[in-house]
């Protein structure tokens, strides 16, 4: 055992603040006046038992060492050994101990202890942590005890500009109990800086943004998702257009820790929506010093870029999910990445046909970036559950409302090319004859969200697509 | 009272400045990098450049990044820094 090492002969340990650590005292007195070896350890109160040498294990050091659950509790012990140990006070059992006899005569035959404060609550956790410590592997860094935690989070740099929850050991320790994956494994290396990102490190971040234990799955595999070379973090941290991850959530996972799909599914309101989507960009912020103003360039950004993360609706979709449209297996935990821009709404309260609603939305899409530009943006459609009626009635798949969406926005040159229609913004003078399809199909994602009520479906536009800029990236979820 | 502990979230390192080479006191003789980014018209500025520097008599050397979106690959920037004495890149469109 590590820790203190432990006195020979007998050891009990009490409380001032337990009945029967009192009713005791008088046994305790027998003992060190028969002269056995005896050390009293005092969980609350260095002055009890008043009369006899005690040692001060207010820090519950040795407590929390020998495991105890029980005050008053008496062990022997030999060559360093807890060789012998009984709880409470049980006359056979401490005279078998101690090998005396007629011990507390004045006493019942037994009576139960008291809990040990080990086992108080909030106590227990922080004894852990401290004797989990020695597994991270994080600068520790010493707030003043005067000094509110909260701001010194903001004071070092570390906040996206609202508060933290201050990372402290404790909480750090119980995040890691969200996954088996070690402390020390090295999730992803994380641009601008290009630094290690290892489990501690996200879960340090997750503490800060707020995440249970249970969610920080979820933010591994985002972290492992964002920084590959198909996403491009970099890029997209570094670009002046309003991009940031948008990370959407599919399968058990999403409902077993409570994500949001439906009512709001994109507001706020939710704890693992708000702070999954967070962690990720303090993990981008702090792990990887990507900060606005230094390699964050964006013009002028978008909220998304505090947290922009919801689960989909998989089981009122008329619609594969998103992950298994991307090649994972059906009911598989992931994670899918976009590059995106805030959400706009699409209004379409009319349409009862599947042609008619997609031209609702092509119409909406075609503004992705500009209405002139072509090929170069993608965008991730969240159909809501009444627009989604729609299609499923009319048992449209994903498949065939992409490809309609494509005819739709295949525009001639003639309109796109720069300086038509009065503007000189659009495409090279090359895509002045023919037509040419706003979108590529794979740069058309669908995913089912939202509240029950509602004809209104959200575009979410994106950067620079294909393998210049950034593709969208889904990975199975490893607890 | 005691301090209290928090994490360092951070990546821990501590950035290390390192000076900029100084600036040629003359172009004669040196070795220009021109380096494009692959952002749109970057070329047009950098061929107006090479016209003006060649017609000094400089020695150029052109380069282009594979997308604007990512670091220079590794190759490319020993390249460049082997190869040049000072580098023009055109960052904007």
């Amino acid at each position: 055992m590590n820790g203190v090492r432990l006195p020979e002969g007998l050891v009990a340990i009490v409380k001032q603040d337990c009945p029967t650590c009192h009713l005791i005292v008088p046994v305790l007195t027998e003992l060190a006046a028969a002269g056995l070896p005896l050390t009293i350890y005092s969980q609350d109160d260095p002055a009890f038992p008043p009369g006899l040498p005690v040692v001060d294990d207010t820090e519950l050091e040795v407590s929390y060492q020998l495991n105890v659950e029980t005050v008053p509790t008496l062990l022997r012990v030999a060559g360093g050994a807890v060789v012998q140990r009984t709880e409470g006070w049980r006359r056979d059992k401490w005279e078998d101990l101690t090998a005396l006899t007629g011990l507390g005569s004045a006493l019942p035959d037994y009576r139960p202890g008291c809990g040990s404060r080990t086992l108080e609550p909030g106590i227990a956790e922080t004894l852990a942590a401290r004797s989990g410590v020695t597994r991270l592997r994080s600068r520790n860094v010493a707030v003043g005890a005067l000094e509110d935690p909260v701001e010194a989070c903001f004071e070092r740099g570390w906040s996206d500009g609202l508060p933290v929850v201050p990372p402290t050991p404790e909480r750090v320790l119980r995040m890691l109990e969200g996954t088996r994956r070690a402390p020390g494994e090295v999730v992803a290396v994380v641009p601008p800086d290009y630094a290690e990102c290892t489990v501690e490190k996200a879960a340090i971040n997750a503490v800060m943004a707020g995440c249970r234990p249970e969610y920080l799955p979820v933010v591994l595999t985002a972290v492992e998702a964002a920084c590959t070379d198909e996403f491009n973090i970099h890029g997209i941290l570094a670009t002046t257009y309003f991009v940031g991850p948008v990370v959407i959530v599919n399968g058990p996972i999403a409902g077993a820790i409570g994500m949001n799909s439906g009512v709001n599914a994109l507001g706020q309101g939710n704890r693992a929506n708000a702070t999954i989507g967070r962690a990720l960009q303090l993990v981008i912020r702090n792990v990887g010093g990507g900060r606005p103003g230094g390699v964050d360039r964006a013009t002028l950004g978008n909220p998304g870029k505090y947290t922009f993360c919801f689960a989909e609706d998989e089981e009122r979709s008329p619609w594969e999910p998103l992950a298994v449209e991307r090649g994972l297996r059906s009911g598989t935990s992931a994670v899918t990445l976009f590059a995106g821009e805030g959400s706009r709404g699409v209004f379409d309260q009319q349409s009862r046909s599947p042609e008619s609603l997609a031209r609702s939305l092509a119409g909406c899409l075609r503004t992705v970036a500009h209405p002139k530009l072509v090929r170069d943006y993608d965008a991730l459609i969240v159909v809501s559950p009444e627009h989604a009626r729609v299609f499923r009635e009319a048992g449209w798949s994903k498949a065939r409302l992409r490809e309609e969406i494509v005819r739709l926005l295949t525009l001639p040159g003639a309109e796109i090319v720069r300086g038509a229609g009065g503007c000189a913004e659009g495409m090279p003078e090359e895509f002045a004859r023919g037509s040419w399809p706003k979108f590529l199909p794979e740069g058309l994602l669908f995913v089912h969200a939202g509240g029950s009520a509602g004809l209104f479906s959200a575009i979410i536009g994106s950067w620079k697509n294909g393998a210049a800029g950034s593709r969208p990236v889904t990975r199975e979820v490893r607890v | 009272m005691t301090d209290q502990i928090l994490l360092d979230p951070t990546n821990e390192r501590a950035p290390q400045p390192r000076a900029r080479a100084p600036r040629p006191a003359t172009l004669a003789g040196v070795t220009v990098g021109l380096l494009d980014i692959s952002k749109p018209r970057g070329d047009v500025f950098l061929d107006r450049l090479a016209e003006r520097l060649s017609a000094r008599g400089l020695r150029l050397e052109r380069y282009r990044k594979p997308t604007f979106t990512k670091p220079a690959p590794v190759d490319l920037r020993h390249e460049i820094a082997t190869n040049c004495d000072v580098v023009i890149e055109a960052l904007a469109d």
